[in-house]
């Protein structure tokens, strides 16, 4: 394709012949599901979603075992993911403690690999100009494949979250629950809370997935847009951990993430629950506009 | 599409070329604007002091005294920068050890092994109260939080990261050591630490009121304490005292060397309504491990074994002497030891790394060698004096030729 179809589909797809080919927000919709379909039913995408259904099994079955004999979960010192003391009181804790342990790289790694696929799979198995011959338009095209990607999200953490819950259930008793502050709440708040942090952490994710869908924009290699997202993550992740560096760390994506345990507060603490958001919100603008621009101004060549 | 193209697309081309680079412009002018939004709107929320009546230093003093807050809840962030190494795992055990509650029987949730945890970075707190007998006192962790929770008779302290909980009986006063106690050991809230500032404050302090400050949303006028005298490390300690109900809202500590505030604690959320009741209700989880007070106080025997160590201690240094009054007030005592091994005596490696720690000094006191914080200095000889106190080294030094 050549630079002149850059600068006329566009006025093209804006202005189509009048009251013949509006796209309608349902046919946007159309694309969507689509779009998630042919994401979900992905071998790869099953595989990431039975893995990060066996975390929480792996872990409930652990402290489990760890304390048939009466001792306590995590050695008594506080070590392991966070929430991990408690799931004997309650089974619900294994929900958090799920997402705890799966927040820092299960999670976004997952996510990364979607959202690096988003456009660069495509491009690689050779079906984006297929895609753009549909008169979508690149604009939504890309919103509808970070929505996509979003719509993983949610899943991703609620496959966790259920998953967690069920094992939980299984494993060790419900019922009324305590905070982290030391009041009690009953099992149905406790059941909203859960909800809540699962939808803290998908939130969480929002600017991974921004990052991934404007890296997939740069490559033409699947491949090469999931590695980068990854090794992204974990750099940031590292880098997260070095003390010297603290002026710049509540700028990186993953700073606030273990922020939704202050859900678990009682009353809540909102301070870092809203940075993470805005943060996240932020990377979303930033990477979301980037990929815009290169998407909309790349040359098409497979 | 390219057959139709014209050949002659230069002008084409640069425009085509021109409308990707504006694309572009997008997201950095997103970022342009966050930057902004980061940069600019904690300097003009920073301006706006309140408009209060004025007030003399006396009154605001009297203020604070009379102050009665018996209601409140609210989050209080507190900063401490010693200049000391961050030591982590040696400062929990060294907490453990000071309690002297027996941190051996591994409880984490004895609140004595957590007072440490304040010395170093930064905190955020939580506090709430109803009348005298209902207070609680939350220390906010990554995803744990540590409470202490005074009701009525009964004081509990529960530790989530670890899950285990510590239950003491009001009875004589055991309430006082749990939380009033805790809060002496090492002062938390603003007010606490205000109490401790005034108690200092005598002739040889200088105490103004310097202006309003607007702190967690409330009008506050902000008390000065400045040493007088010259030698001491304090630079100035500010407080800022909430204008209606003469609560301490606010206390900065900075050094006299300058720099970033020493202690610096204050709340960032007050609310002076009734807190739920339901905040000071606590009952253990199941499968919480709960250590007895009484438990505590068999290990109190402990304890009580422990100051005999302290008396052979304290014939060890022969005595102790504060040189000095108010501020720049010096502690000495002498080890009676050979003092600290240093180069210079021979002890070879331990020396030097003990004098890489500190500076050497000399004086007509000999030799020995000062270790400094950015609040406190101590000039330990080799004869085996020490002396300490919040002055600078000069004073210190200064004081040990006076002494000799």
């Amino acid at each position: 394709m050549s630079r002149a179809e850059l600068t006329e589909p566009p006025a093209q797809a804006a202005k189509p012949a009048p009251g013949t080919r509006t796209p309608t927000p349902l046919w946007t919709l159309g694309l969507l599901r689509n779009e998630l379909g042919t994401t979900l039913r992905r071998w790869r995408t099953i595989a990431l979603l039975g893995v990060l259904a066996a975390v929480p099994v792996l872990v409930g079955i652990a402290v489990k075992i760890e304390t048939s004999d009466g001792s306590s979960a995590g050695g008594g010192g506080g070590e392991g993911p966070a929430f991990i003391a408690q799931i004997t009181n309650n089974g619900l804790f294994l929900v958090f403690t799920a997402l705890a342990a799966t927040l820092p790289f299960f999670l976004p790694m997952a996510v990364g690999v979607v959202a690096g696929d988003a456009i660069a799979g495509e491009a690689n198995a050779g079906t984006l100009r297929y895609l753009l011959v549909a008169p979508a338009g690149r604009t939504r095209l890309l919103i509808t494949k970070y929505a996509t990607t979003l719509a993983f999200c949610v899943i991703a953490t609620l496959v966790v979250a259920t998953s967690a819950l069920i094992v939980g259930a299984l494993l060790f008793p419900l019922g009324e629950l305590t905070t982290i502050s030391g009041t009690r709440i009953s099992f149905g708040e406790g059941l909203g809370r859960a909800l809540l942090i699962a939808l803290a952490v998908a939130a969480s994710l929002i600017g991974i997935a921004a990052l991934g869908l404007f890296v997939s924009t740069l490559t033409n290699s699947g491949i090469a847009a999931m590695a980068t997202t990854v090794g992204l993550l974990i750099t940031v992740q590292i880098l997260d951990q070095i003390p010297q560096l603290h002026a710049i760390q509540p700028y990186f994506f993953s700073h606030y993430w273990l922020s939704f345990a202050d859900l678990m507060r009682d009353p809540v603490y909102w301070d870092d629950l809203i940075r993470n958001l805005q943060l996240q919100g932020l990377y979303a603008a930033v990477f979301g506009a980037a990929a815009w621009a290169r998407f909309t101004a790349k040359d098409i060549t497979a | 599409m390219a057959p139709y193209e014209s050949d002659d697309n230069t002008n084409e081309d640069l425009r085509t070329g021109r409308r990707k680079a504006a694309r572009y412009v997008v997201p950095v002018a997103v970022l342009g604007v966050a930057a902004a939004t980061i940069g600019l709107v904690p300097a003009f929320a920073g301006s706006g002091d309140p408009d209060l009546p004025d007030i003399t230093a006396q009154q605001l003093i009297e203020k604070i005294a009379a102050s009665d807050v018996q209601q409140l809840s609210g989050t209080v962030k507190i900063s401490t920068d010693l200049g000391l190494p961050n030591l982590g795992g040696l400062e929990n055990s060294l907490g453990g050890g000071m309690g002297g509650g027996g941190d051996d029987s591994g409880s984490s949730a004895d609140p004595s092994s957590k007072l440490l945890e304040l010395a170093s970075g930064t905190h955020t707190l939580r506090v709430a109260s109803d009348g005298e007998d209902k207070q609680k006192l939350s220390l906010l962790d990554k995803a744990a939080e540590y409470s202490v929770i005074h009701n009525g008779d009964e004081v509990w302290a529960y530790d989530s990261a670890s899950n285990e909980a510590y239950h003491m009986k009001d009875s004589s006063g055991a309430a006082e050591k749990g939380t009033k106690g805790k809060a002496d050991d090492v002062p938390a809230t603003p007010g606490e630490l205000a109490e401790e500032a005034l108690k200092a404050a005598d002739d040889t302090t200088s105490v103004t009121v310097d202006g309003t400050a607007q702190v967690a949303g409330r009008d506050a006028y902000k008390l000065l304490i400045k040493p007088k005298a010259s030698g001491s490390t304090v630079g100035a300690i500010s407080i800022a005292v909430d204008s209606k109900t003469g609560l301490p809202l606010k206390f900065t500590l900075t050094p006299a060397s300058g720099g970033a505030a020493v202690i610096d604690a204050g709340f960032t959320k007050v609310d002076f309504s009734k807190p739920a009741a339901s905040t000071f209700d606590f009952s253990p989880p199941k499968g919480t491990k709960v250590t007895e007070g009484d438990e505590a106080k068999a290990e109190g025997k402990a304890d009580r074994a422990q100051p005999k160590g302290g008396e052979d201690l304290g014939e060890e240094f022969q005595g102790l002497n504060v040189i000095g009054e108010g501020w720049s007030s010096i502690a000495q005592f002498d080890t009676g030891g050979e003092g600290m091994p240093s180069e210079s005596s021979g002890a070879g490696d331990a020396g030097r790394f003990l004098d890489s720690l500190g500076d050497h000094v000399t004086g007509k006191f000999g030799s020995g060698t000062v270790f400094s914080t950015r609040l406190v200095n101590a000039l330990i000889t080799d004869d085996g004096k020490v002396y300490a106190g919040a002055v600078t080294k000069d004073a210190l030094v200064k004081a040990a030729n006076a002494a000799k």
